[in-house]
């Protein structure tokens, strides 16, 4: 009863299926993007709809340092994720402690700019509708800034007591994969919220 | 070659773990502490059953309060208040702590004993997802005794399911109402978000040797289409929430119309939400009839890549059919047309399932044990269901019946008439492999012919009042209305059906106990589940299985005519 004649699957080596922690992630990032979508679309919806001011062109300033920290961490934590897996470990340590730095500069960015717009413009979330959309959306994305912080602090605390090794490389590539994300997300916000809202919506 | 044979059938031979003792039970205490900690995903699957019946029972006492209270003119059974807590409550328990918890908890038993493999791809995350939703049902029920107290109903949600914008803003509802309902909510689309991406890392990276994508019994493809739905809709439903929280916290403007504020867009976004979540409920169901009909037709599933390619299909369509549910909230023409166009193209890849259920059972040994009834009776009414549905998808045939009984009518055909038959299906099919006892056949006839007949008299007579003009969710109605006697007739219905539901609950528990002893197959099944003794042990297989075709129990136990020959 035991023999069953078969061809096909002699190669029992091929058997391989696709990595468990970059499959969760990838499928957590599209539930991220649903949610995501829902704030753009409201923010799209919003624009140039408020009964009373300010506008984006009114108090906004292009937040250019953080955006190009922001951006440039993707390519530095991509080189962490090089050196990790050819066990580099040194480098390793480098590429991610510039990743985390560029991201709290970021976030530091973001806070100066949200303490200039509620000190000094008096601007905010319950202000008009461009304030509950500008905040919700922003915020939502820096809570993501924070929480990916987070995980890059404790891997990066982790690789310093030496309990983060070589063979980890494949969860630090699902956390990078994380960061990637977080930082495809400001291009869309970046683009809608600075120059798109800033320059076009004047109704 | 020296073997021509390799061990493919040994290996599940060799999963046939029969020298499966239970392990002694310990105190009371230690039972209880072993469910809390578990990560087995059958445990979990089983708890996951047992809070969807808890809150079955809940919700459906909550639907007989609402029949008593229409079942004649003029009624003051409740008072307005209680009857607005009791059909946001039935509804919102129904879809989000029964219908979903429910197909988790057969999704978690059965697609790792089916994938012959040990455990989902992320056991404690299974686990905390688990926890994580019981604490927002119970959260969400909590409302019940705050505020005004269990007379009053207390400040349970008020605003019917679907929580249109502004009545849920500050202005309107000041109470905490609309926030259990939101809180509660968001923390139960954690725990489902966590669930939908175990479910298809668990369907793309858990599978045994040589159980290729297109070997994966008809119910992985169905759980892994529903995760993606889950996590595409669920979403925006989170997103929703918090921006009402917003609102209703932080002074927000989300739908706050005094400030330029749109109530169209929460609708929107909740009906994005909406539409594909009926499809996250009813797909299950169709998983449980691939898997029951061609058992109990003695024949393999008529066309298994078109119902791959149907239920993809489905998935894809219903993400873009939702604004149906707003025909009345004054669109333009192209969106009316639009929505009406891509609800129609929804009964494509359903017709195709429906034939080939057919063609499966087309010339097949029929078995008409309660599973198979309950499947039958499924096939019947959700065409039914269908039919109604392409009806309303005509923008002006819904303009006349919109937020009818008609269209409750419609819906309850779906999910009671569709999704709860296939479930009770699914109980009476799987039941001897989660307990090891068979349901009693004798007290299983009862309830599907009761079932059948107070369905049918509660669902089939609500359509006539709703084309008789009346619309859901209205608190009572004058006698000379002439709906007194089909609302009667409706309630009756729903008692019988009562009836059918309790006569259920006790042969659950009953059989636990007196049940026959099922073995290991008592369906003469195919699929890798049945290879493990009832209840499966906690490692599921022994020796992980390696399989060679979409029926690996067939190849085993015929030899001389294998699938795995024709594949």
């Amino acid at each position: 009863m035991s023999a069953i004649p078969l061809e096909h699957i002699q190669d029992e080596t091929a058997w391989e299926l696709p990595s468990k922690g970059l499959l969760g992630m990838v499928c957590l990032i599209v539930a991220e993007i649903a949610i995501f979508t829902i704030f753009v679309v409201a923010y799209i919806y919003y624009m140039g709809r408020d009964v009373q001011g300010p506008t984006p062109r009114e108090v906004l300033e292009i937040p250019y340092v953080g955006t190009v920290c922001l951006l440039s961490s993707s390519f530095f934590i991509w080189l962490a994720e090089h050196a990790i897996e050819q066990g580099r470990m040194q480098a390793f340590r480098l590429w991610w402690a510039v990743t985390f730095v560029l991201g709290a500069i970021f976030l530091a960015d973001t806070s100066m700019e949200w303490n200039k717009l509620i000190t000094h413009d008096h601007f905010t979330i319950s202000t008009n509708l461009f304030g509950t959309t500008y905040y919700s959306l922003v915020g939502l994305h820096a809570s993501h800034v924070i929480l990916g912080l987070l995980m890059l602090g404790l891997v990066l605390l982790f690789s310093f007591t030496g309990q983060l090794r070589p063979t980890h490389s494949e969860r630090v590539q699902v956390l990078a994969l994380y960061w990637h994300f977080v930082d495809a997300v400001w291009v869309v916000v970046f683009t809608l919220v600075y120059i798109v809202s800033r320059h076009g919506g004047t109704r | 070659m020296s073997t021509p044979t390799i061990p493919v059938a040994g290996g599940i031979e060799g999963a046939l773990d029969r020298s499966h003792a239970p392990a002694p039970r310990g105190t009371y205490l230690d039972v209880v502490h072993s469910w809390i900690v578990t990560v087995d995903h059958k445990k979990i699957g089983l708890m996951y059953i047992g809070y969807a019946l808890i809150f079955l029972i809940v919700a459906g006492i909550e639907a007989m309060v609402i029949r008593i209270q229409l079942a004649v003119p003029e009624n003051h059974f409740v008072t307005p208040f209680t009857y607005n807590r009791m059909f946001t409550m039935h509804g919102t328990t129904m879809v989000f702590l029964v219908g979903m918890p429910i197909l988790f908890g057969f999704g978690n038993y059965l697609l790792p004993l089916m994938l012959g493999v040990r455990d989902m791809a992320f056991p404690r995350l299974n686990a905390f997802s688990f926890w994580i939703s019981a604490f927002a049902g119970i959260l969400l029920y909590f409302s019940f005794i705050g505020g005004l107290g269990l007379t009053g109903t207390g400040s349970a949600p008020d605003m019917a399911w679907f929580a249109y914008a502004p009545l849920t803003e500050r202005a309107f509802s000041p109470g905490h109402n609309v926030d259990y309902w939101a809180v509660g909510l968001l923390i139960n689309g954690i725990g489902s978000i966590g669930t939908a991406i175990n479910i298809l890392v668990t369907v793309f990276s858990m599978r045994c040797k040589g159980m290729t994508l297109m070997r994966i019994p008809l119910l992985g493809w169905i759980y892994a289409t529903v995760a993606f739905l889950v996590l595409v809709a669920i979403g925006p439903l989170t997103a929703a929430q918090g921006m009402l929280l917003i609102d209703r916290y932080l002074g927000g403007h989300f739908f706050d119309t005094q400030a330029g504020g749109s109530a169209i867009l929460w609708a929107h976004f909740f009906w994005i939400f909406g539409h594909p979540e009926v499809y996250v409920l009813v797909l299950p169901a169709f998983g449980f009839a691939n898997e029951i009909i061609p058992v109990f037709s003695r024949k393999a599933i008529f066309g298994y890549a078109a119902m791959v390619g149907a239920t993809v299909g489905i998935a894809f369509i219903s993400t873009s059919v939702w604004a149906h549910h707003m025909f009345t909230i004054g669109m333009t023409s192209f969106g009316n047309t639009f929505f009406t166009l891509s609800t129609m193209l929804v009964s494509i890849p359903t017709g195709i399932k429906t034939f080939n259920w057919l063609a499966t059972m087309w010339g097949g040994k029929i078995r008409l044990a309660t599973p198979m009834l309950f499947s039958i009776a499924f096939l019947i009414q959700w065409v039914v269901a269908g039919l109604t549905g392409i009806l309303l998808s005509i923008a002006p045939f819904d303009w006349q019946l919109h937020n009818s009984y008609f269209v409750v009518a419609h819906f309850h055909y779906v999910l009671v008439g569709g999704i709860l038959f296939m479930i009770f299906a699914a109980f009476y099919y799987w039941y001897p492999k989660m307990t090891g006892r068979m349901l009693s056949e004798r007290l299983g006839m009862w309830h599907f012919w009761l079932m059948v007949i107070g369905f049918h008299l509660t669902f089939d007579f609500m359509h006539l009042p709703g084309v008789l003009g009346m619309p859901r969710q209205i608190y009572t109605y004058e006698a000379d209305r002439g709906w007194g006697t089909l609302n009667m007739i409706v309630s009756i219905g729903s008692l019988v059906q009562a009836i059918a539901i309790l006569i259920f609950v006790y042969n659950l528990v009953h059989s636990y106990f007196r049940g026959e002893p099922a073995g290991p197959d008592p369906w003469d099944a195919w699929t890798l589940e049945w290879s493990t003794p009832s209840p499966p042990p906690s490692y599921n297989f022994a020796i992980d299985p390696v399989v060679a075709s979409r029926r690996p129990l067939w190849d085993l136990k015929h030899p001389e005519d294998p699938d795995s020959a024709f594949e």
